[in-house]
């Protein structure tokens, strides 16, 4: 406890940090994994290749790809961007099957629907087709997000700041205390993201709520 | 007008789900596709907006090609309404019927001063406005879905089974206020089901489509009982075909008796025996009571309700059915308030029915008559 409050300034940095670096590549790769989930959905050849193709990047172990991107993207080992890059190519993994299976679950007969209104297919993907995959995508984000805030702690070993620094700090130094901190501020710091998803995603599917679930 | 000339749907696989169909579906009608599954009947509804898109052949509207038109603007200007409803389950009641009026570009106060109207004029309370789909019935859905695909007040309506979700009793309301509203709006209606009782029902012409998208006869419903072209056309309209057109027989002038009657609360006079036809205030009809059973008072309780009651002014079923159902095999006849005109026995019905006119034959469809 000592050890935490006096230092109280470098969990917060770190913290921070790994908000920036878990957080930003779950938009990036949410935004990356709507169009190539709706052209798995779009075109029947493209769904298995798309989700199989991208889910197997997930199994790329992360420390390898911290150290072969800087020289895929050229870019120096310590620059952040690296682990932006790929903590962003680990969500999309995640998320194009979620997004695809998310869209396919928008009952045919309401999509039906929508085009004899008159819904042109891009006013129909945003008007009706998102808006009823929120809470699939939703509960694919919530994954991603845990698994974001987990992995960026490796990034560690190659020396980006973050709270896997408490990790290798305390293996080296044999102290405990500061894997403690880093440890509870990764499950605060996922419960966090997690909280936000939730709220979030009430707010855009209000008609959950008031069929409770019924839709 | 709405126009098939020589539409044919195939698919990649050769697969002929419609078949030169030629056909017109006349404006402020109601036109009804009817067939068994595989008949081409939503495949031929679908190429009207475009959904579907035809081999070969042309669909006009009022003249003009919907090939060349551009297709969300055809969409937007027809109504569409389908089995389930397929009302936007992340939408209100209110949002959903304002839809294509948005889509349109009207503004969204007026969309929902409109939608509201609508609402009410498809039976739902207001109250509704806020709620999701999933919290109305299936029946209140459909209504809404009605009121979504009347929401941009379209020339053309395009109905894909609308009503076949929901229970019989329910099914029935839905279709009078249908006929009713359409009393109203006459649009030109194209109406697809599967149920040739609905069909003969709702249409003002009914189309018979056969397996492989070929059509088997077009003619109102009166005619199509009367003289179905082919056993297909013979064995898909069904039992009961002189009984059922009927309903479109307009009852002619019928030699009532006057009824003696008792009111509930009085006693049956002495001079009363077997069935008597027990009143309210206004003079309606309530049940028949036997007089030799009647202790004292009649009641509500003692009222026998099997027999139906028919209008004056309905068709010859009613009339036929009332007097078949009642239990003094005397049918109640009423006038258009509900008030008893007096009571009419089967064989004087049957007798005005040997005196109308059936549908007369057109020469085309002679039996040994040349024919496609």
């Amino acid at each position: 406890m000592t050890w935490f409050l006096d230092h109280l300034g470098d969990v917060q940095d770190r913290t921070l940090q790994h908000v920036y670096l878990a957080g930003l590549p779950l938009l990036l790769g949410l935004l990356l994994a709507l169009p190539l989930g709706w052209l798995a959905r779009r075109y029947k050849a493209l769904y298995a290749p798309f989700t199989a193709g991208f889910g197997l990047l997930y199994t790329i172990p992360s420390l390898a790809l911290f150290v072969l991107l800087p020289a895929i993207i050229h870019r120096q080992i310590l620059d952040p961007v690296n682990v932006l890059v790929a903590m962003t190519l680990y969500t999309v993994a995640l998320l194009v099957r979620t997004v695809a299976d998310g869209l396919g679950a928008v009952p045919e007969h309401v999509q039906q629907a929508a085009t004899a209104m008159g819904y042109t297919r891009v006013k129909r993907f945003f008007a009706v087709e998102l808006p009823l995959a929120v809470p699939v995508i939703s509960a694919g984000l919530r994954v991603a997000a845990v698994s974001n805030v987990s992995i960026v702690s490796v990034a560690a070993i190659i020396g980006i700041p973050q709270l896997g620094l408490f990790f290798t700090d305390g293996f080296n130094r044999d102290f405990y205390d500061p894997i403690v901190v880093g440890i509870v501020a990764c499950i605060v710091l996922a419960l966090l993201f997690d909280v936000v998803i939730i709220g979030v995603t009430r707010v855009l599917t209000p008609w959950i709520r008031a069929t409770g679930g019924r839709a | 007008m709405i126009v098939f000339d020589g539409v044919t749907k195939e698919y990649p696989d050769g697969t002929v789900a419609v078949d030169h169909l030629s056909l017109e579906a006349p404006s402020g009608k109601i036109t009804v596709l009817v067939g068994p599954s595989g008949c081409g009947k939503t495949t031929s509804l679908r190429m009207i907006n475009r959904m579907i898109h035809p081999t070969s052949g042309t669909i006009t509207l009022d003249g003009k090609d919907t090939g060349r038109m551009k297709e969300s603007e055809l969409r937007r200007g027809m109504g569409y309404v389908i089995q389930h409803a397929g009302l936007f389950p992340h939408r209100t009641v209110l949002d959903n019927v304002g839809t294509v009026p948005r889509l349109l570009g009207m503004d969204r106060r007026e969309t929902e001063r409109r939608s509201l109207e609508l609402l009410e004029r498809v039976g739902l309370p207001t109250a509704f406005a806020k709620r999701y789909p999933a919290q109305l019935s299936g029946g209140q859905q459909q209504r809404v879905g009605v009121a979504r695909a009347l929401a941009a007040d379209p020339p053309v309506m395009l109905m894909d089974e609308p009503f076949s979700a929901v229970d019989p009793v329910v099914r029935e309301q839905l279709q009078d206020e249908f006929l009713r509203l359409q009393g109203d709006l006459g649009k030109t209606i194209v109406f697809v089901t599967h149920d040739i009782d609905e069909a003969i029902k709702l249409g003002d012409q009914v189309a018979v489509l056969q397996v492989g998208g070929h059509l088997a006869q077009l003619a109102d419903p009166a005619y199509l009982l009367a003289h179905p072209v082919n056993d297909f056309v013979a064995d898909f309209v069904g039992r009961d075909r002189g009984y059922r057109a009927l309903s479109f027989q307009p009852t002619p002038h019928l030699p009532l008796a006057a009824e003696s009657t008792v009111s509930l609360g009085e006693r049956v006079s002495d001079r009363d025996d077997g069935w008597v036809l027990v009143v309210d205030g206004d003079n309606h009809p309530l049940g028949w009571v036997q007089a030799e059973r009647v202790r004292g008072e009649v009641t509500t309780e003692m009222l026998h309700r099997g027999g139906t009651v028919a209008r004056a002014s309905g068709p010859l079923r009613g009339a036929l059915d009332a007097a078949l159902s009642s239990p003094s095999r005397r049918g109640v006849i009423v006038d258009d308030s509900g008030a008893l005109v007096g009571t009419v026995k089967a064989h004087e019905v049957l007798t005005a029915i040997e005196e109308t006119a059936r549908p007369e034959l057109v020469d085309a469809d002679h039996p040994g008559a040349s024919s496609s």
